[in-house]
């Protein structure tokens, strides 16, 4: 019942939201029928729900991830138990959110990036990241990224040295995996916080770089 | 199952396109589609291999079609059906028209939603050798099986090396058809971008996939 119109939508359907109001209500009424049917079954409560959304809309975000980043780069003691064993490392951040197990951490250097997708879905650090952008989740991303990474970062406008490694992580299993990008040049006297600032979620992915100094305050 | 959602390598879909600022969820019926999700998970409704089998499952011309929590939202309505949890003629009523059956773990409270929030272990004892040490050449195995899989088809066949090993980890292929976690080794195996591509293919790239012990043979 609810596929006629999908050929007018790509994965970018909520971009059409003012075209396409119907389609989006369509949405809204099949999603309440489900939630309504799972909560008079007994399975789920409506305030679970709100609570899960609320998590995810407010506390879990790249700003999780930023904070390790930056700590790796003031902290070498921290930064050499974030390569050993991401989770555990993390878990010894208590103002950071708790992480699950087989987070796997990996280091830009100047000889070598790393890039991480899921070619089969959307496997992603959600608590060190938050939920995964669209593009992460799209068809452009997961079909390219293992064959011509160079292109899908001239996507984004990151040009790097023909000579650097790309090292490319496809997460396909349960492992996680974050990238430590390189502390940008000219932040040797900067805090902690403010090098959290310069780190943003693209960076953590690897189809960005960290902003420059002068990018920020 | 060779699937639409294993896209590793193909062409054709065009740029990368990036939304700036983009927004947590795009419509709030969103949100609730990954929170129905997330919590029926936790109440024992479903696995999360059954759940990413769901959505791979869809018919390609739709899996295309349907944005990310479209996907979920078919999926979870087909996965309800097949686990007897919900029937079609209730999904089609939009309301219950029988009671619930109960669940492993019971309904998630709102008090229990941080547990959730971090994910589950799926390290396993270890009670076998690994077949696999680092360095070890291997060759993904070539196989096709129409059930849940997580080898990508643009690494079957072809020749790697093992780079890290994770210890043994809940096997996705037989925890989707819920015959058990039967924990396998996992490892990290890295791949010349030229034999995955051919003579043409980027020659300062690798590719690594993580692949449980039963995807790969000694090369």
């Amino acid at each position: 019942m609810a596929h006629k119109d999908d050929k007018h939508h790509d994965h970018h359907e909520h971009h059409h939201r003012h075209d396409h109001g119907s389609e989006l209500s369509e949405m809204q009424i099949r999603v309440r029928a489900l939630e309504t049917i799972l909560t008079e079954k007994g399975y789920v409560d409506p305030a679970t729900l709100d609570a899960i959304i609320e998590a995810y809309e407010t506390r879990i975000g790249p700003h999780n991830g930023a904070r390790v980043v930056a700590k790796a780069w003031v902290d070498p003691d921290f930064k050499r138990a974030l390569l050993e064993d991401g989770t555990k490392a993390v878990g010894t951040l208590g103002h950071v959110s708790r992480v699950g197990d087989h987070l796997v951490v990996v280091e830009n250097t100047p000889k070598r990036h790393n890039m991480v997708v899921c070619t089969l879905c959307s496997c992603y650090p959600w608590e060190m990241l938050g939920l995964p952008p669209v593009w992460y989740k799209s068809a452009p991303y997961r079909s390219r990224a293992v064959k011509d990474p160079r292109g899908v970062l001239k996507d984004f406008g990151v040009t790097l040295p023909a000579d650097t490694e790309i090292r490319v992580w496809d997460s396909t299993a349960e492992t996680r995996y974050l990238v430590l990008p390189m502390r940008p040049a000219g932040t040797e006297d900067w805090s902690e916080e403010r090098l959290a600032q310069l780190v943003t979620r693209d960076s953590m992915i690897g189809t960005g770089l960290p902003k420059s100094p002068d990018q920020v305050r | 199952m060779d699937g639409i959602h294993d896209m590793g390598g193909m062409d054709g879909f065009g740029p990368v396109v990036p939304e700036p600022n983009e927004p947590v969820f795009h419509a709030p019926w969103e949100g609730r589609v990954l929170a129905m999700n997330r919590a029926m998970g936790a109440a024992g409704a479903w696995n999360i291999d059954m759940s990413r089998a769901s959505r791979e499952n869809l018919p390609p011309e739709v899996y295309l079609t349907s944005s990310y929590y479209k996907r979920w939202l078919l999926g979870m309505e087909n996965l309800a059906v097949a686990r007897g949890l919900v029937d079609r003629d209730e999904l089609a009523a939009g309301r219950a028209l029988r009671p619930g059956k109960p669940l492993k773990r019971g309904r998630l409270a709102p008090a229990d939603v941080a547990r959730v929030l971090v994910r589950g272990a799926f390290g396993r004892p270890t009670n076998t050798a690994a077949k696999f040490k680092i360095g070890d050449r291997v060759r993904a195995r070539n196989i096709h099986p129409r059930t849940h899989t997580r080898l990508p088809r643009y690494v079957r066949g072809r020749v790697g090396v093992v780079e890290l090993v994770h210890g043994c980890h809940v096997f996705p292929d037989t925890v989707a058809l819920d015959q058990g976690e039967n924990p396998q080794w996992l490892y990290t195996v890295v791949f010349e971008a030229r034999e995955l591509w051919g003579d043409d293919a980027d020659p300062t790239l690798r590719v690594s996939v993580d692949a449980f012990e039963p995807y790969l043979e000694p090369a």
